[in-house]
């Protein structure tokens, strides 16, 4: 057995505004050698999924922090090399959550934008395994002792939302079992919820939303129903998309486009590109490319309430919402200064992304700092959506399906005919605070008119 | 049935024992003519004769060798060591010779060793040991500790009838002090049982020996719904009962008078962490000795043995944890 000194894989500080992260799988095991940079774990936050490297070579001594729990960054996970196997613990594999893998589509399919929340992180509730999180002076309501992690687990509750009467407020055994007979969470769970509110910097200090957020603990399953834990990044997930909608006064706006002059210089670029660059010019870095020149003319759509001033931006970080695996979750990397890409850059960009993505390469600032995002739920056939904002921006585009239609022209002559042409909605999902229907309107019809004019010229 | 003292139960089993196996004889310092340092075999050797009670000459080792070799020719020794305490003395013959016999040679090596033990009289720190965890230790050995006198009498029916070496731990404190009702019949205490001494909920306490009635009085000072299980025998001991009081209660005090460190009572402290760790509601608590001799003084000697405030104090942190 190896001896010497041992090294401590910590978890990772996976960007600026990420405080905890979850295992979601050990590749390797107590016992296993590792060379240093071979993947040891992969970890899941609730922007990214990631691999965690061996910082070192050696034979894995100990592993502290089994599948599906969530700690702090800095947390120890496991120890290389030492006094190997002395103090061995293998992890419960039991509670471990399905990894989610990301999804392996040839472009980014989405769904509504998420996961670009500076609060999420922070905020989540302790999952519901996590022993002793020991918090200075408030030890006694934050740990959890074992046995009431079990029957919390057992029967889907948030400890967190049990009146304690122990030492310093800790829940006890027979608070949870009473809790539990008193009909669990419907008892206590409103006058318990803590409303998420945006710590960081660009994020206004809003007053915190009253709505009530969604219950998390459901009771024991009924017949026919099974229960599993949320992942890190479904809570993300679900507080952002509720603090969203809370936060923004969400309206849509649509407009039909024909497509017909982008299909068939795609058509043409596809062959070129594929040969001299290896990148596909997908519909979607078209219609990213002329968003971004249309969201020159028309700024609020790109900007930002913060607190009571508005905020413009010389700059598009432009979000592209990537659905995970399976409905696992999904993602919003950034492609940061957007306005220096011409479409070839935008297609390149797109492609890196998407497959950073796939390979769990992102790492948190790849998801943070967007101005505006696009979302393309069009891969299944749907021609339309009203898609969430992804806060603290004022805008999300939503593209749709490319279809056939018969469609209304005119020719030179200023004669009408029907004509068969790629026609794809466009919808425009906007804070009605900052951005008024008119220049909704103004901006669809510009975008419009650019996707519909698109010379070969025009990169 | 009549009411007893644990000493007298103890004697009174032995004694049925001899009357019923010729091959059972005692031997020790001063349990002939004597009748026993604390007079368990008085009048035996009346009854049962000079070579079926014999009185030794002052040297554990050779108590503890003769027996052994009497139990591998095929008698059934009952050897007194007359404080539990000069049980050193014995230690090679009883480790290295009669614990391992049987994984040697396949020889049963039936002892019993009755060692009278425990302090709470001023009697030092030769006189009032508890040495059982010790014994507990040695793959071969069994370890018996009876608190009531029923058990105290089935249990060394147990002890004689079992065909390994028994260390028989009587304490003396309960000698006089504790009375009961023993059946008059032959009956046997089954070793490795645990007794349920009262049911509880909120708290369990795992014990044996005087420290039961300790607990007991201290559960009383409480309020809460104490649960005190009396191991019985600590090798082989109760694994099950103690982890299903540990899972119904969920707080746990291990409670023994010999001292902390290496007691039994880590061993059964850290079988809860392993097995019933997810139905832990509270650390699982120890109260024991400190790690010194036994004093004298009886100042001392009441802050040396767990009191029952010292219990009572101990069940209050565990309930209001």
């Amino acid at each position: 057995m190896a001896t010497g000194t041992a090294v401590d894989v910590v978890m990772p500080q996976m960007g600026v505004s990420v405080s905890e992260g979850t295992i979601t799988k050990w590749s390797k095991q107590v016992g296993d050698h590792i060379e240093a940079d071979e993947t040891l774990l992969e970890i899941s936050t609730d922007k990214v999924d990631t691999e965690v490297p061996s910082p070192a070579s050696g034979v894995i001594s100990e592993i502290l922090v089994s599948e599906g729990q969530t700690v702090d960054v800095g947390t120890v996970l496991a120890r290389i090399g030492g006094e190997a196997g002395a103090a061995a613990a293998a992890p419960a594999e039991a509670a471990a959550p399905p990894e989610p893998a990301q999804a392996a589509a040839p472009e980014p399919a989405t769904q509504a934008a998420a996961g670009e929340s500076e609060a999420a992180a922070t905020e989540l509730a302790a999952p519901l395994a996590q022993p002793a999180q020991p918090v200075a002076q408030e030890n006694g309501k934050s740990f959890v002792s074992p046995v009431v992690a079990r029957i919390a687990s057992e029967h889907g509750i948030d400890p967190a939302q049990v009146p304690g009467t122990g030492s310093g407020g800790r829940v006890t055994k027979k608070d949870i079992q009473a809790f539990i007979e008193a009909g669990g969470q419907q008892q206590a769970a409103p006058a318990q919820t803590v409303p998420t509110q945006a710590p960081a910097p660009q994020a206004p200090p809003q007053a915190a939303p009253q709505a009530p957020a969604p219950s998390r603990e459901p009771q024991a399953p009924g017949s026919g129903e099974t229960l599993e834990p949320m992942t890190a990044m479904r809570r993300g997930i679900a507080d952002h998309m509720r603090r969203s909608l809370d936060t923004s006064a969400h309206v849509t706006s649509a407009i039909e486009v024909d497509m017909s002059k982008v299909v068939a210089i795609r058509q043409k670029l596809k062959k070129e590109y594929g040969a001299a660059y290896g990148v596909n010019p997908t519909y979607l870095s078209f219609i990213a490319r002329a968003t971004v020149e249309t969201l020159r003319d028309y700024p609020w759509v790109n900007g930002e309430i913060r607190g009571d001033q508005i905020v413009s931006k010389s700059f598009v970080n432009l979000g592209f919402a990537v659905e995970l695996t399976d409905g696992k979750g999904l993602i919003v990397p950034v492609v940061k200064n957007a306005e220096t890409l011409n479409l070839l850059g935008m297609a390149k960009a797109i492609a890196d992304v998407a497959k950073r993505a796939r390979d769990k390469q992102l790492t948190p600032d790849d998801v943070t700092g967007g101005s505006f995002t696009i979302t393309n739920p069009g891969g299944y056939g749907t021609f339309h959506g009203t898609p969430v904002i992804s806060q603290p921006q004022a805008g999300i585009l939503g593209t749709y399906a490319i279809v056939k239609r018969p469609w209304v022209i005119t020719d030179d002559n200023g004669a009408d005919a029907i004509a068969i042409r790629s026609i794809m909605n466009l919808t425009l999902t906007y804070d009605h605070r900052l951005v008024d229907g008119a220049y909704a309107g103004r901006f669809l019809r510009d975008l419009r008119e650019r996707l519909q004019t698109w010379g070969e010229a025009d990169y | 049935m009549a009411e007893k003292t644990y000493l007298q139960a103890i004697s009174d089993g032995l004694r049925q024992e001899m009357r019923r196996d010729k091959r059972v004889f005692v031997l020790g310092e001063d349990v002939g003519v004597y009748g026993g340092a604390f007079k368990v075999t008085l009048g035996f050797q009346e009854e049962f004769g000079a070579w079926r009670v014999i009185d030794a000459p002052l040297s554990e080792t050779a108590i503890m060798g003769g027996a052994t070799g009497a139990a591998i020719m095929g008698l059934r020794p009952v050897a007194e060591m007359q404080f539990a305490d000069f049980v050193s003395c014995a230690w090679d013959h009883l480790v290295t010779v009669a614990a391992k016999q049987r994984w040697r040679a396949g020889t049963p090596v039936p002892i019993v060793l009755r060692l009278p033990s425990g302090g709470g009289f001023s009697g030092g720190p030769f006189h009032s040991q508890n040495p059982e965890s010790s014994f507990a230790h040695i793959p071969g050995l069994k370890c018996v500790c009876p608190a009531t006198p029923e058990d105290a009498k089935g249990l060394i029916t147990a002890a004689i009838e079992d065909p390994n070496p028994v260390l028989f731990f009587e304490h003396k404190h309960l000698y006089r002090r504790i009375k009961g009702e023993v059946p008059d019949d032959r009956y046997v205490t089954p070793i490795g049982k645990a007794r349920i001494h009262q049911e509880g909920d909120d708290v369990s306490v795992i014990t044996w020996g005087a420290m039961v009635y300790t607990a007991e009085e201290a559960a009383k000072q409480v309020d809460a719904s104490v649960e005190i299980v009396d191991l019985r025998t600590i090798m082989p001991w109760d694994r099950q009962a103690v982890l299903d009081s540990a899972r119904k209660t969920s707080k746990v005090l291990v409670l023994h008078e010999d001292t902390r460190t290496g007691g039994f009572g880590a061993e059964i402290a850290a079988t809860i962490a392993e097995e019933a760790f997810e139905d832990l509601d509270a650390p699982v608590k120890r109260i024991a000795a400190p790690d010194c001799p036994v004093p004298f003084s009886p100042v001392l000697e009441k802050a040396f043995i767990p009191q029952v405030d010292d219990v009572a104090r101990g069940l209050k942190e565990l309930i209001s944890y």
